[in-house]
């Protein structure tokens, strides 16, 4: 192997392939070959078999929508909110002045610890699952985007002023398109994580989504029906992630190399 | 009266961590005549640059004033049309829209905006490229996208930075001719900052060379090379002269600049 030399699509596929392979012949190993407790880590086979039965016989379709509807609906909140805030805080430093501070604390503030005091506030309804996505993302989406913004080509934005451009010619001809897929790259990233918060959320004090099955799934020491309905997460994860880049890839066809 | 005056203009900017402020411009004056091609030459880091952002109103100048047309420049606007060294077509904007990019901004209708880019286009020679995105374009074609989307604008006056400063040598003489049949044309007021002597001779009406930093204004020479001018001039006897003149000129500053004065 040499370094950064490239391999050929074949290859990547294959290898790519070649790890899962790996992984759950390791696993199917060390289960059925009886070197792991059945009880505290179900076979691949008896995995498929209890997401079947999860699937077909105990609605856990509907689970997994409850759980997608949430995680869209908290992160559409957060980008609604936090990408104009973000781009104003790169475009106008007084904003910025304003509110970075402020962000920059709270981005630390772990989405999960909100959890009890949003039940007292918002009980345990939708509203609450919401929130907690709300909080995890937002500020996470604030400060990238006013970063990606002040970030922009200077010689851009001089070129621009040359040709007779104003602050909001600037703005939304400039700064705004010339951020815009980095933008939502951003929010691809951050997708992402709203879907770990999401299950936090659903652990505790939850009567649907994938997570609360997941810990009803415990208290039955069902490991199998675990780790499905985390191979689901993972699953849905990676076909939001897809759509993302292939809505990218149509929006913005001029970044791209 | 001249078109643009250069009244006592300097720039000083201040020091970095407490050290001494760096003086780009000494105080200069420079009045340029309607229709002129002033091309200014100096050696790297004269502080030609700063003079040619300080009349686009891109950095304000320490003392002094420029007035343009009777108006003082305080800042930019799309009076004062500039090309940059460093390729500044806007990626996510087709060649056509990054010519219209200014006439939308005034307002300017789109069936005459579209009018103003096709004539652009040919002008430039790149009729049917008109769709295509910037980094689809070679270096020197989006430097001639560059000078379009200036002048589609119809400026008072063209500003260029070290505008092939990035080319290859054929495409820097192609691009020359290419310019310089634009003003032969139009007769624009033009103002173009160079550290290349053959350029700057063959392209200007008078030549102002510029010594190391501080920069002050060294000499001032008119070419008197007579319009059009083939590339074959470049060869010619008097432009020889010329070559020989400047580069005794720039010389001198050059060693002042290596020896970091």
């Amino acid at each position: 192997m040499k370094p950064l030399a490239p391999i050929s699509k074949t290859a990547r596929v294959a290898l790519g392939i070649l790890f899962f392979v790996l992984f759950f012949a390791a696993w199917g190993y060390a289960t059925l070959g009886g070197y792991v407790s059945k009880t505290f880590l179900a076979d691949p086979l008896t995995m498929v078999e209890e997401g079947w039965l999860l699937l077909t016989k105990h609605g856990f379709l509907y689970d997994i929508a409850i759980t997608i509807w949430r995680v869209l609906g908290g992160f559409v909140l957060a980008a609604l909110v936090a990408v104009p805030v973000g781009i104003l805080m790169g475009a106008y430093k007084p904003i910025e002045a304003f509110f970075e501070p402020f962000v920059s604390f709270a981005r630390y503030l772990p989405a999960s610890a909100f959890i009890p005091l949003l039940i007292l506030w918002a009980g345990l309804g939708e509203l609450q699952k919401l929130l907690v996505i709300f909080i995890g993302s937002v500020f996470q989406i604030v400060l990238m985007v006013a970063i990606t913004v002040a970030g922009v080509r200077r010689d851009l934005v001089e070129a621009a002023l040359t040709l007779g451009a104003r602050d909001r010619g600037i703005l939304g001809r400039v700064l705004i398109p010339a951020s815009a897929p980095e933008i939502a790259e951003c929010l691809r990233l951050v997708l992402g994580w709203a879907w770990t918060y999401v299950i936090v959320a659903e652990l505790i004090g939850s009567s649907s989504g994938i997570g609360h099955m997941i810990i009803d799934s415990q208290a039955l020491l069902a490991t199998g029906q675990i780790i499905f309905g985390i191979i689901v997460i993972g699953v849905i994860g990676l076909i939001s992630d897809f759509l993302f880049k292939w809505a990218n890839r149509r929006l913005f066809p001029w970044s791209l190399a | 009266m001249s078109k643009l005056a250069i009244e006592h203009v300097s720039r000083t900017f201040p020091g970095v961590r407490r050290g001494a402020p760096t003086r780009a411009l000494e105080p200069i004056d420079l009045a340029v005549a309607d229709n002129d091609f002033v091309t200014i030459l100096g050696p790297s880091g004269c502080g030609k640059s700063t003079l040619l952002r300080l009349v686009a109103g891109l950095d304000r100048p320490s003392s002094g004033r420029i007035v343009l047309d009777g108006a003082p420049v305080r800042e930019p606007g799309p009076d004062r049309g500039m090309v940059f060294q460093s390729y500044t077509l806007f990626p996510w904007l087709t060649v056509a829209d990054n010519i219209a990019f200014g006439l939308r901004e005034k307002g300017v209708a789109r069936e005459r905006r579209s009018e103003v880019v096709r004539e652009w286009l040919g002008r430039i020679g790149l009729t049917g490229f008109g769709h295509h995105y910037p980094k689809q374009l070679s270096g020197g074609m989006q430097q001639r996208t560059a000078i379009a989307r200036a002048l589609a604008n119809d400026p008072a006056i063209l500003l260029l930075d070290e505008p092939f400063g990035a080319l290859d040598n054929q495409t820097r003489g192609l691009m020359q001719e290419l310019l310089l049949g634009i003003w032969e044309r139009e007769r624009k007021t033009v103002l173009f900052v160079t550290h290349d002597i053959e350029e700057a001779i063959f392209l200007a009406s008078r030549v102002v060379v510029m010594t190391a930093r501080p920069g002050r204004i060294k000499a001032d020479v008119a070419i008197d090379l007579p319009h059009p001018r083939p590339y074959t001039i470049k060869t010619s006897p008097e432009f020889s002269a010329l070559k020989a003149r400047l580069t005794e000129e720039i010389r001198v500053e050059a060693v002042l600049a290596a020896e970091g004065h």
